[in-house]
């Protein structure tokens, strides 16, 4: 896994997205990168998709256990989390 | 309001019989969802008896695990809780959950299907050779999650009974048992595992345990102490609540005219079928865990003060008539079925995945092999587990 310290220079964007067909609505994400997801309808979806890089939505996306969020370094295409 | 001349009614509101929910939560739910209780434990605190708003209690950050730790909180047990990852809000949650997340993905658990159904064949051989009538709770259901996850996590066989015996008595309400032999039980599993994570440092093995022992040693991801709890917590997470599962489903399924019946006709509604039994079979005694506000939050139109504690217990949202028609029944083809048995928010059951697959291969494996499955007694003169807080049949005889 890219080091999100690494990923972290200045100006740096991150791409988060939710794969809905994965989702189960656990709410797991939104419990733990506050304020970035929200759970509607049973599905979450990212509040931003391009955000500020974060290292609670790199959390969010190791825990969850459908593998339904993805986080990319938008500049470079680097998958950031989860580790594969 | 109540206030401490009416003080709020005692809670639990009455003994949990067998699977039986008391009537007070619907009417509850219909007249004041966000109600005052009496723990037996630390006062009151408020219950939530609707889907939302247990929703809103799991996940929202304003209210905190965190802030029970080391607090004569409101609670069902004597214990006073103390730091484990169930207690932990983010980022410190987060920071354990990521070192056992990976092990528990809806993709790695289907890998170990094949092995768990060999783990399943050899428990239903046992079960015949037991001759009738058997007890299936002792002779499958149990064994199953005692196995599946000491060889996850790298526990040896010999060890089993002894962590089953510790896990019992460590998870009692307290009726019968003592302040004093909870907690002993509770360092019995400590020091067990202390022990164990000894031996395994020094001959690490292929296995959970040694996984974490490494993301210490060499990443300094978790502290000593942190991970002995962490790994008592799978242990004992591991294997009660499924155990109890599988033996109150069947319950559930040979107690109702034609459900078994179903099973055994129709193999590719396990999956559903399961999802159902998670959604209707109760788990635990009462609502417990707390969880304090923060700050003052607002929950379904009530105001819960900052300090104030919130007791749940996701049974009763799987029971709300707003999302789930005819709650009570137990529906093996309800369709739209967003049960929340593992719990909402960051503390969803991490072993969801394994829960599932175990209780799949358990149910289905035992209608394709037992298709004439049914009690060797009356519903009513099962016994059921007394003093615990996780729910289940003590002994299931059966005859095929």
């Amino acid at each position: 896994m890219t080091e999100p310290g690494a990923a972290a220079t200045a100006g740096a964007r991150w791409a988060v997205t939710v794969d809905r067909s994965r989702c189960n609505g656990s709410a797991i994400c939104a419990g733990t990168a506050h304020g970035r997801f929200r759970v509607e309808n049973g599905k979450s979806r990212p509040v931003e998709t391009e955000i500020a890089p974060d290292e609670a939505v790199l959390d969010a996306a190791e825990s969850c256990p459908w593998e339904a969020l993805t986080v990319t370094d938008l500049a470079s295409g680097t998958v950031l989390a989860p580790e594969q | 309001m109540t206030t401490a001349e009416h003080p709020a009614p005692s809670y639990p509101f009455g003994p949990s019989e067998g699977l039986d929910l008391h009537p007070r939560y619907a009417e509850l739910r219909r007249e004041d969802p966000v109600s005052r209780v009496t723990m037996p434990y630390g006062g009151e605190a408020w219950l939530v008896t609707r889907y939302d708003d247990i929703k809103v209690v799991l996940a929202d950050s304003r209210f905190s695990r965190a802030a029970t730790v080391g607090q004569d909180v409101p609670r069902m047990r004597p214990p006073i809780e103390s730091e484990n990852i169930l207690s932990m809000d983010p980022p410190d949650h987060s920071r354990l959950r990521k070192l056992v997340s990976k092990a528990f993905t809806v993709r790695r658990i289907e890998e170990l299907r094949p092995r768990v159904q060999i783990m399943v064949d050899e428990l239903v051989d046992d079960l015949l050779d037991a001759g009738q009538p058997a007890d299936l709770a002792k002779t499958v259901a149990w064994p199953l999650p005692v196995r599946v996850i000491s060889e996850l996590l790298g526990v040896p066989k010999e060890d089993r009974d002894n962590f089953r015996t510790w896990t019992g008595l460590a998870l009692a309400t307290g009726n019968e048992t003592t302040p004093e032999q909870i907690e002993e039980a509770l360092n019995q599993l400590l020091g067990y595992m202390g022990g164990l994570i000894v031996q395994r440092r020094e001959k690490p093995t292929d296995d959970l345990l040694s996984g974490l022992i490494q993301a210490r040693d060499d990443g300094d991801k978790l502290s000593e102490q942190e991970l002995i709890v962490l790994a008592v917590t799978l242990l004992a997470a591991g294997h009660e609540t499924t155990a109890n599962q599988i033996g109150s489903h069947v319950y559930q399924l040979l107690t109702r005219e034609g459900y078994w019946q179903r099973l055994v006709d129709d193999p590719e509604l396990v999956p559903g079928a399961v999802e159902e039994l998670l959604r209707h079979t109760p788990l635990s005694v009462g609502a417990d865990n707390a969880r304090v506000a923060l700050e003052d939050v607002e929950v379904g139109g009530r105001l819960i003060r900052k300090g104030e504690a919130v007791v749940v217990m996701p049974l009763l949202g799987n029971r709300d008539a707003s999302v789930f028609e005819r709650p009570d029944e137990l529906d093996l083809d309800r369709e739209k079925n967003p049960h929340m048995a593992f719990g909402h928010g960051v503390h969803h059951c991490l072993g969801a995945p394994l829960a599932r697959v175990e209780l799949q291969l358990a149910l289905g494996t035992l209608a394709r092999r037992l298709p004439n499955l049914r009690l060797a007694e009356a519903p009513a003169d099962v016994p059921w587990r007394r003093d615990k807080i996780v729910r289940g049949p003590s002994a299931l005889l059966v005859t095929w």
